[in-house]
């Protein structure tokens, strides 16, 4: 029973006497293998282990254990948020949007806003074009957006719901009330690619929307360059990546800059806060050049850019010490200017850093997965740490190019033999991947931390989802500083992981040394 | 504020809110808010429409039918493999998030917080993903040998590209001889997520309920009891099994928080189903009534009050040794909470709440709050039916605002205007109303903390909500050299 001196939750709750036995009577009812035959649990647990259990797990071909991407119109969700004053508007029932919604929030401790025009089996019969009519119309009253941002779910594209003739239909139907509202729509099929790609169809759709391809030329702005972060669940990175172009020219913009969106100050609830004014949107595409900062979460957008607005587009990928030189060297190319000074001091406190705790992470052996980008800028900065990538798992990897990309970065590894790219693959192929090639130390998102409690490999928290640390994400990984956070981070999850297994009294402590 | 006082506000922030609508959805909306209290008749509570189609294009806090079946019913089945059958979104948003805590070796005999995906691409969409999901029961048997049964988790695709997922089951099951059960809980299908807690009760009904493979051996005791409608969250189940093992009673099966597909196919054999989440099962236990003969009683395990209420309620069931013990359990934890309630009471007192929930919790709370001196003053369901709000009615303390489906622009009115001192929803609302500087807890989740069930779990209860109500942090909002 509970003390009142000392009242305890769930944790220490159930370890009790008297509620270890209510297990201990559960039992007899139950029916898993743990009730009925312990012994078999273990006999199991340990062949999930070997070699031969991997190779079965490796083969599958059919069923999906544990992902490490999610569905397209998550990502249109937060394409959508980049922009000032706009609602992203989910085609399709409210139940996708109620878990867009908790999965952004749960990550960023922030509210999302998102709506959904609820369709159901009305809609699946008759086409969701009534939903759509009142749906644009409610939105607008009740949340007065400057911009909707149309995306499906794989209902509406399973049925077919022709988007931009619904849209057009629910803005003639709107009795005004749509004027001047720009409605851009994009097809964000569950069924396709994964969050990144409809990152890209809604970014694409915005910019498309805004930036109509007219007949006449369009004027340049020579000094004008666009940015687009990509799918970036790092605030801190959007606000470091600005800084930094800053530092080069006031003409620099961002597309899609989330950033403020999910880190409002307290006081007052904002629905909608920052994000790219529509204007600074609008005249995108008399930029000289636009660059994107994740290549393979804005495949679409690029062609878009390069067949309609006739400029310059570049991918960059600042994350990690050479990601970032060949950022900052473009902007310097871009922009006619020398690099500044405060950037040069940067880098170097940067590379100080990193010669200060190379030896915590040379040759030490990481498991990581992530999106495209993401793995692309970290394992750089693993391998320019003279760390070994020696699991690099992409679920979502891009069929074209990516793969090159990454071997060209592993090859400057001494290592490189003992790296593998495992594309396509799931966190359940990782953990047989983690038991029989074991590496010293994970990087990757929540989802780790099964793998952590099974394989005892300590988890680095770097990527998304993060639902169980706090304020992660409002720190950078791009950029000189960027590249300080992972560092640090980094060296002193190692260094944790040294205490941890040199703090046995009079065993092992003679290593638990007070400097390092 | 006078009662008088309160009922005007309450309708005013309605009529206020109304007018932002456009004129249908203004119409629509206007039935389902509205202001109630415990005495007269015909109020909120009678006459709220409720499980009816959400208005489209507001930000309703409502989830789906799969939700319903995956997230709710089926999802904490801890010995089965439930797959998300479909797309890859749907299983990743909704893993690992509801707490529903059980014992067992996860991947190896236990599997809830793991996410099993058939990731539809267009191939299957295009030419029909059955072969595939044959396939994958095949693998999952191969790679997960002490896996009980394995559940197929409908998402909105498969019912519109006809996928006979039924028939896959139902072959699968003669061949492997294990349970195979598939539910088509589409995401479209209903309004809300209840429809989906109903079509997963059917399919216990007619998928499990007739496996008599355990039931033969099993003895019976005149005090077998089984816990319907209770998900774990955060251990509620165990922490209300430990009451109902202490009465004299026996409870052989636990639906569905940390429970085994063997606990589902025995309920039959209770000789009373306790049932606390009454929207989420009621099918299934009016199902045993009728075929099985079990009766059935809901109870309230919130707040001291009302767990004494429910414990007489079901003892009275039972035997005189039954209701001895009974007497003797109360007075034991009575001590224990009556402790609690003086320790936390006094910085409580007098508090207001709106509450925005599920399933049974806008009415069920009510007690718990009550026991701390803290009054509800508006409270409403995402996805309750009628019978839902007229049981609310019974738990209305004072004046009270109903809103069925409050979406977010409604909820953030409605606490603007009434300024409650705390508000109790879920995650999505969480840090709408912490900006504003209010305490806010989830009441799904119960804030990562619980469990919330019984009387030890009332003590972590009094806790939190202290701890919300109390923290210094809300204090800092405001800076120094801003004016109030």
């Amino acid at each position: 029973m509970q003390d009142v001196e000392n009242i305890v939750n769930g944790q220490k709750l159930f370890l009790k006497p008297e509620y270890q036995e209510v297990f201990k009577t559960k039992q007899q009812f139950e029916g898993h293998a743990g009730a009925t035959n312990p012994e078999k649990v273990i006999e199991i647990a340990k062949w999930t282990t070997t070699w031969e259990y991997r190779e079965k797990n490796l083969a599958r071909e059919n069923i999906t254990i544990n992902p490490a991407k999610a569905c397209q119109p998550l990502g249109a969700v937060m394409a959508a948020l980049g922009f000032e004053n706009t609602m992203p508007y989910v085609h399709g029932s409210h139940g996708c949007v109620a878990y867009f919604r908790s999965y952004f929030t749960r990550h960023f401790k922030e509210p999302t806003p998102c709506v959904s025009d609820s369709m159901s089996e009305s809609a699946a019969v008759f086409g969701g074009l009534s939903n759509m009519k009142e749906g644009l119309r409610n939105c607008k009253a009740l949340y007065k957006p400057d911009m909707i941002a149309v995306s499906t779910t794989c209902m509406a594209e399973v049925i077919g719901d022709d988007l931009n003739a619904f849209v057009l239909g629910a803005r003639a139907d709107a009795e005004g009330e749509l004027d001047g509202t720009p409605i851009p729509a994009a097809h964000t099929p569950s069924f396709a690619g994964s969050h990144i790609t409809g990152y890209d169809n809604m970014m694409n759709a915005i910019l498309q929307e805004l930036n109509p391809v007219e007949d006449r030329e369009i004027v340049k702005d020579e000094e004008r360059i666009n940015i687009i972060p990509g799918f970036e669940p790092y605030l801190g990175s959007l606000k470091e990546i600005k800084k930094m172009a800053a530092m080069f020219s006031d003409k620099i913009v961002m597309l899609g800059d989330h950033e403020e969106q999910w880190n409002t100050p307290a006081g007052e609830y904002k629905l909608y806060a920052g994000g790219t004014p529509l204007d600074v949107a609008r005249s995108a595409s008399s930029a000289k050049a636009t660059i994107s900062l994740q290549r393979y979460s804005t495949i679409a957008t690029a062609k878009m850019i390069k067949n309609n607005w006739k400029q310059d587009y570049i991918t960059c990928n600042p994350i990690g010490l050479g990601g970032t030189d060949a950022f900052v060297m473009k902007l310097s190319e871009l922009t006619g200017k020398p690099v500044p000074k405060e950037l040069t001091v940067l880098r170097g406190q940067l590379v100080d850093a990193m010669q200060d705790s190379y030896p915590y992470m040379h040759g030490k052996k990481f498991a990581i997965w992530g999106d495209p980008d993401f793995l692309l800028g970290i394992v750089s900065f693993l391998v320019e740490m003279g760390a070994v990538p020696t699991h690099i798992l992409c679920h979502n990897a891009p069929r074209k190019n990516w793969e090159k990309e990454m071997q060209e970065i592993l090859a400057k590894s001494q290592w490189k033999e003992e790296c593998n790219i495992w594309m396509g693959k799931d966190l359940w192929a990782l953990r047989s991947l983690l038991f029989t090639e074991p590496v010293d130390f994970m990087i990757g998102n929540v989802y780790g931390k099964e793998l952590y409690r099974d394989t005892k490999i300590p988890l680095i928290r770097i990527g998304f989802p993060i639902f169980d640390r706090h304020h992660l994400h409002r720190y950078s990984i791009s950029g000189y500083e960027g590249g300080l956070n992972l560092l640090t981070w980094i060296t002193n999850a190692v260094l944790d992981a040294l205490d941890e297994e040199t703090k046995g009294i009079a065993t092992t402590d003679f290593f638990f040394d007070c400097v390092r | 504020m006078t009662t008088q006082t309160l009922q005007s506000q309450q309708e005013a922030a309605i009529e206020e809110i109304l007018e932002a609508y456009p004129e249908k959805a203004k119409k629509s909306r206007a039935k389902h808010l509205g202001v109630d209290a415990p005495e007269g008749v015909k109020g909120a509570c009678d006459a709220t429409k409720s499980n009816k189609q959400t208005v489209p294009g507001v930000m309703s806090q409502r989830g789906c039918a799969y939700a319903g079946s995956k997230g709710v019913v089926w999802g904490p089945v801890k010995d089965m493999i439930h797959i998300s059958h479909g797309p890859i979104g749907c299983g990743q948003y909704s893993r690992a998030g509801r707490r529903n805590y059980y014992i067992g070796t996860t991947g190896i005999d236990t599997y809830v917080t793991m996410n099993f995906s058939t990731d539809y691409n267009e191939k299957d969409i295009v030419f029909g993903g059955d072969k595939k999901l044959k396939a994958a029961l095949s693998e999952i048997d191969g790679l997960f040998p002490l896996n009980n049964g394995i559940s197929i988790q409908s998402e909105c695709p498969i019912g519109l590209i006809g996928d006979d997922i039924q028939a896959v089951a139902k072959a699968y099951k003669k061949d492997s001889g294990k349970p195979t059960v598939a539910v088509s809980c589409e995401g479209f299908r209903g309004v809300s997520q209840s429809l989906g807690h109903h079509i997963a009760n059917d399919m216990i009904r007619d998928e499990v309920l007739p496996d008599n493979s355990y039931k033969k051996d099993f003895e019976s005791t005149p005090y077998d009891v089984a816990i319907i409608g209770d998900y774990n969250i955060g251990g509620d189940a165990w922490s209300s099994r430990i009451l109902l093992e202490e009465m004299g009673l026996r409870v052989i099966a636990q639906w569905s928080g940390d429970t085994t597909y063997k606990e589902l196919t025995m309920a039959p054999k209770a000789k009373l189903n306790l049932l606390h989440c009454y929207r989420s099962m009621n099918y299934v236990v009016r199902h045993m009534e009728q075929e099985f003969g079990v009766p059935w009683i809901e109870y309230n395990f919130f707040g001291p009050t009302k767990t004494t209420e429910s414990l007489r309620k079901i003892a009275a069931c039972f035997d005189e040794s039954v209701q001895a013990k009974t007497e003797a359990v109360i007075a034991k934890y009575t001590a224990m909470t009556d402790k609690v309630i003086a320790k936390y009471r006094p910085k409580l007192e007098g508090k207001t709440v709106m509450l925005y929930v599920g399933g049974l919790r806008p009415r069920h709370v009510i007690g718990a709050y009550e026991d701390l001196g803290m009054v509800i003053i508006g409270t409403g369901y995402e996805f309750g039916h009628g019978d839902d709000y007229k049981r609310t009615k019974d738990e209305l303390v004072g004046t009270t605002l109903i809103y069925d489906d409050v979406n977010e622009y409604e909820l953030e009115k409605f606490v603007q205007k009434l300024k409650p001192d705390l508000v109790a929803s879920g995650v999505k609302e969480k840090y709408v109303f912490q900006k504003m500087g209010l305490p806010f807890r989830q009441m799904h989740s119960w804030d990562y903390s619980g469990p919330y069930h019984g009387y030890d779990a009332f003590a972590i209860f009094a806790k939190d909500m202290d701890l919300a109500m109390n923290s210094p942090v809300w204090a800092h909002t405001k800076a120094p050299w801003e004016s109030n």
